[in-house]
């Protein structure tokens, strides 16, 4: 063999992964494209996004979910109670009105409740998502990109506040923050406390991938190319590594949110989450575990947060295997 | 003899070890330490050395991908060694490589039109029928259907994928272009065609290049000349035709044992050299030759003085004590043999 020049063969002509047919014109598939039809053949990712869309809808649409059955979801119905017991008429009183029953004691709609609990629930476990997101992917990023001194502090950063114990340091500043602080009040304090203080201490763990996946694309070679025509930093963190970093933000992204709706819920359950009578779900199986006797009291709640988080989870463990087919 | 287009003189990279929170230097690994060349307009200077001998940190250097810890870079009389950033950008244009590896150097979210394209973008370029017209004359000129324009990475083969790097390359009419082992990812059989394509090109565009290589075999065809690298050190640089023919240094002789022989007669006169043990690490590389732990002819000097690389016969350099096919007056300069 000489060196390998008169060799035979050609690599040369049509696209050879995709059989390409006459009339057809050539359109090529980005990995999004590819993604989306693994995904669609994923029945149980599927059904987990139906569910998850379906949540978001029922949270967005809930005053006229509850509006059309005509229950509010803190109106007192003491017509449904008995009063000696205490517990609703009947058990549990779920009918036509009250589709999911009422409450022990007061007798308010727990349908409604439910339906309301996830606006509070979603929006908080999105916005903390969100802000967790931005300040991981933004420091990941930098820390993977510049590397030496700034990467150091950076990840010594982030194992600062993974050793942080969040949840203690959630039940003292619940405690301390006034009913109005940072020209907020109520339920909007509230919200907008949980949301910094589960989005603001959940960063490191986005923070870490983003900056692991950014070291290995520093070192691919479309990075130098890029560079040795002239590109600037912004350039490439923008043009040449965001769009490879699509993939696992939003992977981790969808991973998050059902922590996040956990970890309301606790600190709802704990009383330090948003103040009663807004219905949120972990408030509501707090006050259900005074009535165990009334088990359809906490079943309910229960099931809004397992069924949620399970849609979840089931949605982003597909939509890994869809966009990164080698992560398993 | 005409102006060089690029000249090297002691180029040296160090890259720092560090260790701790302060980054604290512990130890460097010479990548490429004490490498000098020029390359002549119009030429293909060939660049052959083990994995690991700093070809590519010498390619890296020459393109001002990463910054030189000693020696110069000249290119066209313009002294670009610590060249900042923004003064590099338009002569950018002149200098351009073709990387190693053809599935790490296109972008994967980004099509074929969008890669090739990036180079107008980049240097603000304004194209005479718009960036797709120029992109689509350069895929074709590479050998690429220009309708693929639209496609992804990830639907080429891999010489396909090469091809597109190289229109990349091409795209802002570069003067030199550094090959980074442009073939060696390839199947054999792809790894002719791309080669015929970079020769073609030269002379269709009248493009300098250095091709970097592992073995002897790949740049045979295509060099004018050929330097040889061992650990981050030239040990041997001569024209083609005397480096294939008398190589001196021991090392060209054991790569070139390793190519195959086109012509079974002369087969059985050269017997295969095997190199004993590894090549040693670049971070403690062996005093004075670098190349005496593995080399059979080595003597007591070669381990305490250092050759320095030689003319020893018309348009032939080597750095070695006890060269091979010296020319009689050359042996004698040299220190006595055996
Ligand atoms: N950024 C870096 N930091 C530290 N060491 C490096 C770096 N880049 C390269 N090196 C080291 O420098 C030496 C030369 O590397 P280089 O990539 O130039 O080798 P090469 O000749 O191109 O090898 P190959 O044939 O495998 O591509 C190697 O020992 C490598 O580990
Ligand atoms: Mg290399």
């Amino acid at each position: 063999m000489t060196a390998p020049l008169d060799a035979p063969g050609s690599d040369l002509g049509p696209g050879i992964l995709i059989a390409e047919r006459p009339g057809i014109p050539i359109v090529g598939r980005s990995l999004g494209q590819i993604a989306w039809m693994r995904l669609k053949r994923d029945k149980v990712a599927l059904a987990g996004g139906l569910v998850v869309i379906l949540l978001i809808l029922v949270a967005i649409f809930a005053p006229l979910i509850v509006k059309v059955l005509g229950q509010d979801p803190t109106q007192f119905n003491s017509d449904m109670i008995d009063p000696a017991t205490l517990v609703p008429k009947g058990g549990t009183g779920i009918g036509p009105d009250h589709l999911f029953g009422v409450e022990p004691v007061n007798g308010r709609d727990i349908f409604s409740r439910v339906v309301y609990g996830a606006r509070i629930s979603l929006l908080i476990a999105f916005l903390a998502t969100v802000l967790s997101v931005v300040i991981g992917t933004l420091l990941g990023v930098t820390a993977g990109y510049f590397g030496g001194i700034v990467d150091s502090i950076i990840s010594k950063t982030m194992d600062v506040f993974l050793a942080f114990p969040i949840l203690v340091f959630a039940i003292a500043l619940a405690g301390v923050i006034p009913d109005t602080a940072f020209g907020l009040s109520g339920d909007t304090l509230r919200v907008s406390l949980l949301i910094f203080i589960i989005g603001f201490f959940n960063w490191p763990y986005i923070g870490r991938i983003i900056r692991g996946q950014t070291l290995s694309l520093r070192e691919r070679e479309f990075v130098d190319a890029a560079r040795s025509l002239g590109a600037r930093g912004p350039y490439i963190i923008f043009r040449e590594m965001l769009p490879n970093l699509v993939a696992p933000i939003l992977i981790y992204a969808t991973l998050l949110i059902p922590t996040n709706v956990l970890f309301e819920a606790a600190l709802s359950f704990l009383g330090v989450g948003v103040r009663p009578p807004t219905p949120t779900w972990g408030g509501m199986l707090s006050d259900a575990v005074r009535f165990y006797t009334v088990p359809h009291f906490m079943f309910f709640p229960g099931m809004a947060i397992f069924i949620t988080v399970l849609a979840f989870n089931l949605f982003g463990d597909g939509l890994r295997d869809a966009l990164d087919p080698k992560a398993r | 003899m005409s102006e060089p287009l690029l000249s090297v003189q002691g180029l040296e990279k160090h890259f720092p070890v560090t260790k701790g929170l302060l980054q604290r230097q512990v130890a460097a690994v010479k990548a490429v330490d004490g490498v000098s060349f020029e390359v002549r307009k119009g030429e293909t200077l060939g660049l052959v050395g083990e994995s690991g001998c700093g070809k590519t940190t010498t390619g890296r250097l020459i393109t001002r991908l990463i910054e030189p810890t000693g020696g110069k870079i000249v290119f066209e009389g313009n002294d670009i060694t610590h060249m900042s950033q923004g003064k590099m950008r338009p002569l950018r244009r002149d200098v351009q490589m073709i990387f190693q590896d053809p599935y790490s150097s296109l972008n994967p979210r980004h099509t074929v039109g969008a890669i090739v394209g990036a180079p107008f973008r980049i240097q603000g370029i304004k194209t005479e029928q718009g960036v797709k017209k120029a992109v689509q004359d350069i895929l074709e000129l590479v050998g690429l259907n220009p309708e693929h324009y639209n496609r992804y990475p990830h639907e080429f083969s891999g010489g396909q994928r090469q091809r597109i790097g190289i229109a990349r390359t091409l795209a802002l009419k570069p003067k030199l272009i550094i090959a980074d082992e442009p073939v060696s990812a390839l199947d054999v059989s792809i790894q002719a065609q791309v080669v015929n394509l970079l020769e073609d090109l030269q002379n269709e565009l009248d493009l300098t290049y250095v091709v970097i290589a592992h073995d002897l075999s790949v740049v045979r065809h295509i060099s004018d000349r050929v330097a040889v690298m061992y650990l981050g050190k030239l040990v041997e640089l001569a024209d083609r035709k005397s480096l294939y023919e008398s190589p001196m240094h021991p090392y060209t002789n054991a790569l070139l044992s390793a190519v195959p022989i086109p012509d079974p007669k002369r087969r059985v006169e050269r017997e295969r050299i095997r190199l004993q043990g590894d090549v040693p690490s670049p971070l403690n590389p062996p005093p004075a030759c670098r190349f005496h732990t593995r080399c059979w002819k080595a003597q007591e000097i070669c381990k305490t003085v250092e050759p320095p690389l030689q003319k020893l016969a018309p348009g032939h350099e080597v750095a070695c004590h006890f060269p091979e096919n010296a020319p009689a007056a050359a042996a004698e300069a040299a220190p006595a043999a055996v």
